[in-house]
């Protein structure tokens, strides 16, 4: 699903690589957490795996495809297989719940009548049945993410990108969270997520990756945040 | 292809950003005005000097008694009888050049004079004796002048060859003028409005920045992305091309109706010229918006 050969990446003028030769693979189904402080390359991380950036070295496969040979027109095909959600939800304020799910739907030319049928269907997976002509202002952070998730599971991905989706969410608002990936998870949809998050990468007991200073420094299978040190 | 969902980005994105797109139809309409201006009065020149040069005609004038004193070509007196009929012969061997000749004698010059100048007051004093007998020459290509001027200026009997087109020349070297700097008015409003559409592209992908962000996060083709932008930019500049054409006919009416009448030695040239003109305007205006929205999209929204 998801293939690191090598890679590494140094932005201009910047004297450490954002990424140190980084060789990992995510298998398809797999639920990764992506962990780290801040500046230990995790967002690197995700923005190749997104193709927004290119690696300096290396090679990144992403569902099948090397991104670093695939060209700018192909890369809006590629972004419709998978799905990404993040911490500051990234919803349009002045359309309705539907209307934002419709919206990522309507940009890429899904016919009318498609849109229609398959908006209230994720929207009821996602627990906001019934919302659906709310505006986002009136719903709570946890609310909210759950319309970004709608929005990134509609086209049913096989890979979902998750930046910190918690980040901004009380715990109780985060667990509800956590259950909604795990499910999609278990859809067959592989996930990866970056995260802060030491009591829920704690109590998930998935597979862990840490990068530190741009280097994988752990590769765990069934993982905790972090060795108390 | 969701036409009726693109449209009602490009109305909002129109509407937010309403200042600037009037600033951009505005200064649309002035350049493409002014390129109108430039091609229709480099039509009037043309249709002018077709219509001229068929008329003009170039005057060999002889010797008078008069002449004898203040012009040294002149000093054996009037021309004489032969001498007008040499040079008679002479245009007749110059078919390639000559399309007709005609005569005109001292007493058909006084006469036009008379005509010409009814209140002159010398006409008591001068009499047919004062006014040049000539040859009238209407030439095959109009522009061909220096030949007949170098071959009949200096010959006996000869006062002087004249083109009547140099009259002419000063009034095309005036619209000439007024035509370049129409257009060097328009390629500098051209500029300013190019600057504005940059701009106000700018501006827009600044203010839609979230949209075109989950644009670009689920996927959308680069052409759904830059459409909206590229259109309303297009569509600026199609109000600004129907403002124009709208200024160009309103010019074209005040030429005829009011111009027309008071400069009556001038044929002006039709609607049609006019009407022929504004598709092009239309086809320029949005060109250029569109391409300078597209290359401004380039550097502002990135894969």
């Amino acid at each position: 699903m998801i293939r690191f050969d090598n890679v590494s990446k140094t932005y201009p003028k910047q004297n450490r690589p954002a990424l140190d030769n980084v060789s990992l693979e995510i298998e398809k189904g797999e639920f990764v957490f992506l962990v780290g402080s801040s500046g230990s390359g995790k967002s690197t991380f995700l923005r190749l795996c997104l193709r927004e950036e290119r690696p300096s070295t290396g090679a990144v496969h992403v569902l099948g495809k090397d991104l670093g040979k695939l060209s700018n027109w192909k890369v809006p095909h590629m972004r419709r297989q998978l799905g990404t959600v993040f911490q500051d939800f990234r919803l349009l304020p002045n359309k309705t719940v539907a209307q934002n799910v419709a919206f990522a739907l309507e940009v890429i030319g899904k016919p009318k009548s498609a849109i229609a049928k398959v908006v209230p269907e994720v929207l009821e997976l996602v627990g906001l049945g019934g919302k659906e002509d709310r505006m986002p202002g009136e719903l709570s952070g946890g609310e909210q993410q759950r319309v970004a998730i709608a929005r990134a599971f509609v086209n049913r991905p096989m890979l979902l990108i998750a930046d910190e989706p918690t980040g901004n969410l009380d715990p109780q608002n985060s667990v509800g969270i956590m259950k909604l990936l795990d499910r999609i998870n278990r859809t067959g949809t592989t996930v990866l997520m970056a995260t802060h998050d030491q009591a829920i990468v704690d109590q998930m007991r998935k597979r862990v990756i840490e990068l530190d200073k741009g280097l994988l420094v752990r590769d765990q299978a069934r993982g905790v945040y972090g060795y108390q040190h | 292809m969701r036409a009726q969902f693109v449209l009602s980005e490009i109305g909002v994105g129109l509407r937010r950003n309403l200042t600037m797109t009037i600033a951009v139809v505005v200064s649309v309409a002035l350049s493409l005005a002014l390129a109108g201006s430039s091609l229709l009065v480099r039509d009037q020149v043309n249709s002018m000097k077709g219509y001229w040069y068929d008329k003009v005609e170039v005057s060999i004038y002889f010797c008078t008694k008069a002449d004898a004193r203040n012009s040294p070509q002149c000093d054996k007196g009037s021309a004489t009888d032969q001498q007008v009929q040499d040079i008679k012969d002479q245009l007749d061997k110059m078919t390639s050049v000559v399309q007709t000749s005609t005569y005109e004698s001292s007493a058909d010059a006084y006469k036009h004079w008379k005509e010409m100048n009814p209140d002159n007051p010398l006409i008591p004093v001068l009499g047919p004796d004062a006014m040049p007998q000539s040859w009238r020459v209407k030439l095959n290509d109009p522009t061909k002048y220096d030949v007949i001027q170098s071959a009949f200026a200096g010959k006996p009997g000869v006062k002087s060859v004249e083109d009547q087109r140099k009259i002419l020349q000063n009034l095309f070297g005036l619209l000439n003028g007024l035509q370049t700097a129409a257009f060097v008015i328009m390629v500098l409003m051209l500029f300013v409005a190019l600057l504005l559409i940059v701009n106000t592209v700018r501006v827009s992908a600044y203010s839609r920045r979230r949209e075109t962000g989950i644009m670009r996060l689920v996927g959308a083709s680069n052409f759904y992305v830059q459409m909206p932008f590229i259109a309303e930019a297009a569509f600026s500049a199609l109000l600004g091309a129907a403002m124009a054409s709208g200024l160009l006919i309103g010019g074209h009416f005040f030429v005829q109706n009011w111009l027309a009448d008071r400069v009556q030695f001038i044929h002006f040239i039709g609607l049609g010229s006019v009407l022929a003109v504004i598709p092009l305007l239309i086809v320029v205006g949005m060109g250029m918006a569109g391409i300078a929205a597209f290359f401004t999209l380039r550097k502002y929204l990135k894969v």
